[in-house]
């Protein structure tokens, strides 16, 4: 069993829309929604979801009110700000617990939070692990790793070839949950000052985490003098640029219908997403 | 008044919307970066910068002559980043949140807070916009510490544009708590539509008032505007999908320098933002 990651640092620049064509084009996988933020990939994949589960993590601090005698002592010492008229502000508080060891008068309880929702379905292109972060919650790194750990299970229990991840924008705490471990991370960028920018960031993250990368240069005829930069500054690093895909509509002709654009059009766009696929697969099977 | 321009999902044009809003104005205008993992708005804007500043996330060191291996300090951590294996105390820096309970909780006052880089803030300016962005280092896991420091440089003055990162969660939340406005970015597609939604539920939990700004508009569905009316909230600036704004943007070039006509409708946006703000005060 191998597992990919698909990343881009720069968000947008059709993570989704390519993890849910491997989805259609991939034999035996299960499929991981690690942007547990702001999950899309379902939209593309219509699932049946299968098992509902609550994600319970950290806490949050509670000031009882009765209890208090206004001491100050958990406003003091709260490095992170969250206690002001000795009440908390829960979106403030990181449920460290400091102020519930030090405060004298034991008017302060953790309590456990529900700070999101994960799921196992069924789609017609095998089953997807996904998972909805609570609004403004914390935690989204232990998420992913849920949603990874039982992606992997599934895969082992029905011994399947391939974990697909569809990994979050950005190179924190979610990124590092959804890339540490996996055989190979695709980075989808785009040929723009800001799209090479973070591609070099995350890049970074890659080689800090010991992950083979290969690139996908998505859009690549917005700015082919950009393209080239990205295929120079790739071969100067020994990374691999894999696949060129031109901007094309039915990207989001296709979305639109609620369709991986492999199903939607056959035409070049599609040829190349298979084509590249072919080529991860290939990597990955080594 | 500070506005800050998120979106929930990534790539929809939040720093094309902050840059070429700050760019628009004429009184005082400070942008701060807040997408401290992929920090873009310098790449359009290209500050001169005068000042650098380290981040630090303070984490425990333990005196070894001191300890006594009482095990306080891995019983009172929340986040399993300090423990006492009784022969020596192993510190994970990269689980621990810097909250301090270790050291001051430490019978033998044995744990002292050594400061950990975790990013860099730098500051300056680009023309008369006063300009502070934030970068996350490279395999640091927390965000939210950078940020907070780029907002340490807020200029209560003027007006101040927030670039958020995308998504819904810690960092997100960083960036616009405290803002006046909050310029919601999508596009007319699906995934646009899902992740707007996400983030009106943000802005709506820290209680900030929002519009939406529709980006690449003329390609999707209709779905997003009829999710605008229904919640009754304004759409302030359609921009459409168009090769000539692309190619502009692909080059680090803001639109409003690229096609300077766009300014007038920015500066719409801008009044707009400011009047909704005014009436919402005096309610």
């Amino acid at each position: 069993m191998k597992e990919i990651v698909v990343l881009s640092g720069k968000g947008g620049t059709g993570k989704t829309s390519l993890v849910g064509s491997f989805a259609a084009i991939a034999q035996s996988k299960v499929l991981a929604d690690c942007d547990v933020d702001a999950a899309d990939l379902h939209l593309l994949l219509s699932p049946t979801t299968k098992e509902d589960n609550e994600f319970w993590s950290g806490q949050v601090a509670f000031i009882d009110e009765e209890k208090c005698t206004k001491c100050g002592i958990c406003q003091d010492i709260c490095h992170f700000h969250a206690i002001s008229d000795f009440r908390v502000d829960p979106i403030s508080c990181e449920g460290c617990g400091f102020c519930y060891h030090v405060c004298p008068d034991e008017a302060i309880t953790m309590k456990d939070c529900l700070s999101g929702r994960w799921f196992i379905s069924e789609t017609r292109y095998g089953p997807l692990v996904h998972a909805k972060l609570g609004i403004a919650e914390e935690n989204s790194g232990k998420l992913v790793a849920l949603v990874r750990q039982n992606a992997r299970s599934i895969a082992e229990g029905k011994d399947l070839k391939y974990i697909i991840t569809d990994g979050p924008p950005g190179i924190g705490c979610p990124v590092i949950s959804s890339l540490s471990g996996a055989n190979l991370a695709l980075l989808v960028t785009e040929p723009t000052l800001s799209g090479i920018h973070d591609l070099e960031r995350v890049l970074g993250v890659c080689h800090h985490f010991g992950v083979p990368p290969l690139v996908c240069v998505n859009k690549y005829d917005i700015n082919e003098d950009n393209t080239r930069q990205i295929e120079g500054f790739c071969s100067g690093q020994g990374v691999e640029v894999v696949s060129k895909i031109p901007v094309d509509n039915v990207f989001t002709e296709a979305l639109v219908r609620g369709l991986p654009v492999v199903e939607y059009a056959r035409n070049g766009v599609s040829r190349e997403i298979k084509m590249l696929w072919e080529t991860i697969s290939r990597r990955l099977d080594r | 008044m500070i506005i800050s321009v998120a979106s929930g999902k990534g790539g929809t044009g939040k720093t094309l919307v902050a840059t070429s809003l700050a760019l628009s104005l004429e009184e005082q205008v400070q942008l701060l970066d807040c997408d401290v993992e992929e920090p873009n708005a310098h790449v359009f804007l290209k500050p001169n910068f005068i000042k650098r500043e380290s981040v630090y996330v303070p984490i425990p060191r333990v005196d070894e002559e001191k300890c006594t291996h009482c095990g306080k300090c891995s019983e009172v951590c929340a986040y399993y980043a300090i423990a006492d294996m009784k022969k020596k105390v192993l510190v994970f820096p990269e689980l621990c949140h810097g909250c301090g309970a270790c050291s001051y909780l430490c019978p033998e006052d044995a744990i002292s807070e050594v400061g950990k880089e975790v990013g860099v803030v730098e500051i300056g300016h680009s023309g008369s916009i006063q300009f502070a962005h934030g970068k996350l280092n490279i395999g640091e896991a927390m965000a939210p510490p950078v940020i907070r420091k780029v907002k340490e440089h807020t200029n209560h003055e003027g007006t101040v544009i927030i670039d958020v990162s995308p998504g819904t969660s810690c960092p997100v939340v960083e960036s616009i708590r405290g803002s006046d406005f909050c310029l919601l970015v999508t596009e007319p597609t699906p995934f646009g539509l899902n992740d707007l939604i996400l983030a009106v539920e943000v802005v709506g939990k820290l209680d900030i008032p929002c519009a939406v700004v529709l980006n690449r508009a003329g390609v999707g569905d209709r779905k997003v505007e009829e999710y605008c009316i229904k919640k009754n909230i304004p759409i302030l600036l359609t921009i459409p999908l168009d090769a000539q704004i692309a190619s502009y943007y692909s080059k680090g070039i803001p639109l409003v320098e690229g096609i300077p006509q766009w300014r007038g409708g920015f500066l719409e946006l801008y009044h707009r933002v400011r009047d909704m703000v005014t009436s919402r005060i005096s309610q």
